[in-house]
């Protein structure tokens, strides 16, 4: 259970990621546009907790998680590890805080390099911070770690093309453990499974992460997963936060309309419940992160949405009880 | 006479390892304004079994018994027969929109065309018709829309369009393969509410084809569960999903993250599904089974009418008392 007394492992305040690009069509000298990918996202993220990140394809879920590694890097904000801002670090500081966290990808297959073993993807991260170990004790630690995450030893001289989805991204996991990081960063790690498989890989992620007491930013575009994982979740819409919340709260009163929405739209497998629910519909289409709505950027398909919506930019808000919204019109 | 009747459907498959066989004897039926839902994860053969009916099959595929639809068996059929029927009486909504519309034409060509070949329509009158549908779909500017090409059009908008053209004809069943997988959960409750209202307009059978029981239960009203090429069990909604007898099925809906009910552990299914090119001597469900028994290796269960309702067949050695006993048990 996550201590927020403590200090924050993980603080990320008003973060930014915005691209220029160009128009295809436009004059060479006409001014690049920007695209808004993450406008302003902050959170803290404490030691062993998990925080689950939601929000449709386009909102910007993913390259929050590739800013907070520097994959992508952030354009504002801060980014603060421990106490120390990583974004004013060099190349050397950002390697040496890789060792702490770590990421486990979507695609279990394509993160894997095809032409090396099993043994030498799963020792990479330990050859390269830790070159001080003899290649007999990486082995040893290989070894250990595939035990853990429930790959047999007799697998270890195979390459991925051999190896299901499922059993690919426990490699994935292996990987990412191997130097017993404080963080990993999951990002959509089970949404290419089947739901056998998804069980099996969300209830090892669950019992690694009591064992080791990491701490977990689990990145889905489903509501349904993230709650059998984490402990407040985060919303986002187009680059913004709606809803950031305690798991309880969230999914018993969600404060914000687009959670709502968001809720509504799974399907629930009962027939009952399924066949009379009252589905809140949302109407139109993403708009362009390029051209994002003015005031909210969900005001457009919002079904509560008034005039000030178009006006007043929102700013995350405590509503008490630990839920934060970004609705104009939430009360606390 | 049914509208589509099938009976014991087998699809094999010639390759370098020999033959492998994707689906194994396959009945159902399917009358007006029904729909059926074909559950089962990758490689479980629901989309081999349709793909069939569809005559789709890749060119190493062979099939072997029977697919009427009003009487005519579909799988004995030239390919000029079978293409008066196919997108007109029949037609298919396919998983990827991308890769399942024609990049190089406009969404206009593609649905004039259907009606041309079929109908006899002209260029004008088809397109007239083609926009209604567009309109039908909830495509905004429908008629300025429909000259675009693919890549113009969103994810959730492209599966609109892939809906409309399969509905151009009116057709009297409808195979779709899994057409929201790829889309946000907002976008798929667009979309499963559209197929709803479509099937109440114009009272089209719908064959669904998910890996997906929240789908299922919101649309369908018969069931079939696939695994390793054979049907585990099938029946109507209610019975599979509030007194499932077989393990699997149980199992897929103990795996299943669900908004209902509190963020406990997930029930796993252990294990990874069957090679089909080496397919076990016994139930294809035995390895990964709880209720395994010695014969469940050996001897192939076959599909029976179950002890506790006669309308639903399943396929397990296991009484159905025992295991529904077990689940009732559990969930109290």
């Amino acid at each position: 259970m996550p201590d927020h007394a403590q200090q924050p492992l993980l603080s990320v305040r008003n973060v930014k990621v915005h691209f220029q690009v160009k128009n295809s069509n436009a004059w060479p000298w006409t001014p690049k546009k920007t695209l808004k990918a993450v406008d302003g996202v902050s959170f803290d993220l404490y030691p062993g907790e998990t925080l689950g990140v939601v929000g449709e394809s386009g909102c910007g879920k993913s390259t929050l998680s590739r800013a907070i590694l520097n994959l992508i890097p952030a354009t504002g904000g801060e980014i603060v590890w421990m106490g120390r801002d990583l974004r004013r670090g060099s190349d050397q500081d950002w390697l040496h805080v890789r060792k702490d966290i770590q990421m486990i990808f979507q695609d279990p297959l394509a993160s894997l390099n095809p032409r090396m073993t099993v043994a030498q993807i799963i020792g990479e991260p330990l050859r390269v911070h830790r070159p001080e170990l003899s290649a007999d004790e990486v082995m040893k630690r290989v070894k250990a770690m595939m035990a853990k995450v429930g790959l047999r030893e007799q697998m270890i001289n195979r390459y991925p093309h051999e190896f299901s989805g499922g059993q690919c991204q426990r490699i994935g996991i292996a990987r990412a453990l191997i130097l017993e990081p404080k963080l990993i960063i999951c990002d959509e790690p089970v949404s290419a499974l089947d739901v056998s498989i998804q069980a099996q890989i969300i209830n090892l992620l669950k019992a690694l992460q009591r064992e080791m007491g990491l701490a977990l930013i689990f990145i889905a575009h489903d509501l349904a997963v993230v709650k059998h994982i984490s402990d407040r979740i985060l919303v986002m819409y187009l680059g913004r936060e709606m809803e950031l919340a305690e798991k309880q709260a969230l999914y018993a009163r969600p404060s914000h309309p687009y959670t709502r929405a968001l809720l509504s739209a799974i399907p629930i497998p009962d027939p009952r419940l399924e066949k009379n629910k009252q589905i809140q519909i949302l109407q139109g289409d993403l708009p362009s992160p390029i051209n994002p709505p003015s005031g909210c950027v969900f005001r457009t398909r919002c079904p509560q949405a008034q005039e000030r919506c178009a006006q007043e930019v929102p700013v995350l808000k405590s509503l008490g009880g630990g839920t934060h919204s970004s609705c104009l019109l939430a009360q606390a | 006479m049914s509208l589509l009747k099938v009976r014991n459907l087998g699809v094999q498959f010639q390759t370098n390892d020999g033959i492998v066989s994707a689906v194994n004897g396959v009945n159902f039926e399917l009358e007006r304004g029904q729909t059926l839902g074909i559950v089962g994860e990758s490689g479980s053969g629901k989309s081999q079994t349709v793909l069939a009916l569809m005559g789709l099959l890749a060119k190493n595929g062979q099939t072997n018994g029977e697919a009427l639809y009003k009487g005519q068996n579909l799988l004995s059929m030239s390919a000029k027969e079978l293409n008066g029927i196919r997108g007109d009486r029949l037609s298919m909504i396919f998983q990827d929109p991308m890769t399942s519309l024609n990049p190089y034409l406009t969404v206009e060509r593609q649905m004039t065309e259907v009606l041309e070949l079929h109908k006899g329509m002209t260029r004008r009158e088809a397109k007239k018709r083609a926009i209604e549908l567009l309109e039908a779909v909830r495509i905004p500017e429908a008629a300025r829309r429909i000259d675009m090409y693919p890549h113009e059009f969103s994810g959730g908008m492209r599966q609109r369009v892939m809906i409309a053209m399969a509905l151009l004809c009116e057709p009297e069943v409808l195979i779709a393969d899994e057409p929201t997988t790829a889309l946000d959960v907002t976008v798929q409750a667009q979309i499963l509410q559209l197929l709803k209202d479509l099937q109440r307009d114009f009272g089209t059978a719908i064959v669904m084809i998910t890996h997906d029981l929240g789908v299922v239960a919101g649309l369908c009203e018969k069931v079939l569960v696939m695994y390793g090429g054979r049907v585990m069990e099938q029946g109507d909604a209610d019975s599979l999903f509030y007194r499932a007898s077989h393990p699997y099925t149980i199992g897929l809906l103990g795996a299943l993250p669900r908004l209902d009910h509190d963020g406990s552990e997930l029930v796993s299914i252990p294990g990874n599904p069957p090679n089909m090119a080496q397919p076990p001597k016994g139930c294809p469900f035995a390895e990964r089974c709880s209720h395994v028994s010695n014969r469940c290796a050996t001897e192939l269960p076959p599909l029976m009418p179950a002890e506790h309702d006669g309308r639903v067949l399943r396929a397990c050695h296991k009484s159905a008392h025992e295991l529904i006993d077990i689940r009732e048990v559990a969930h109290a």
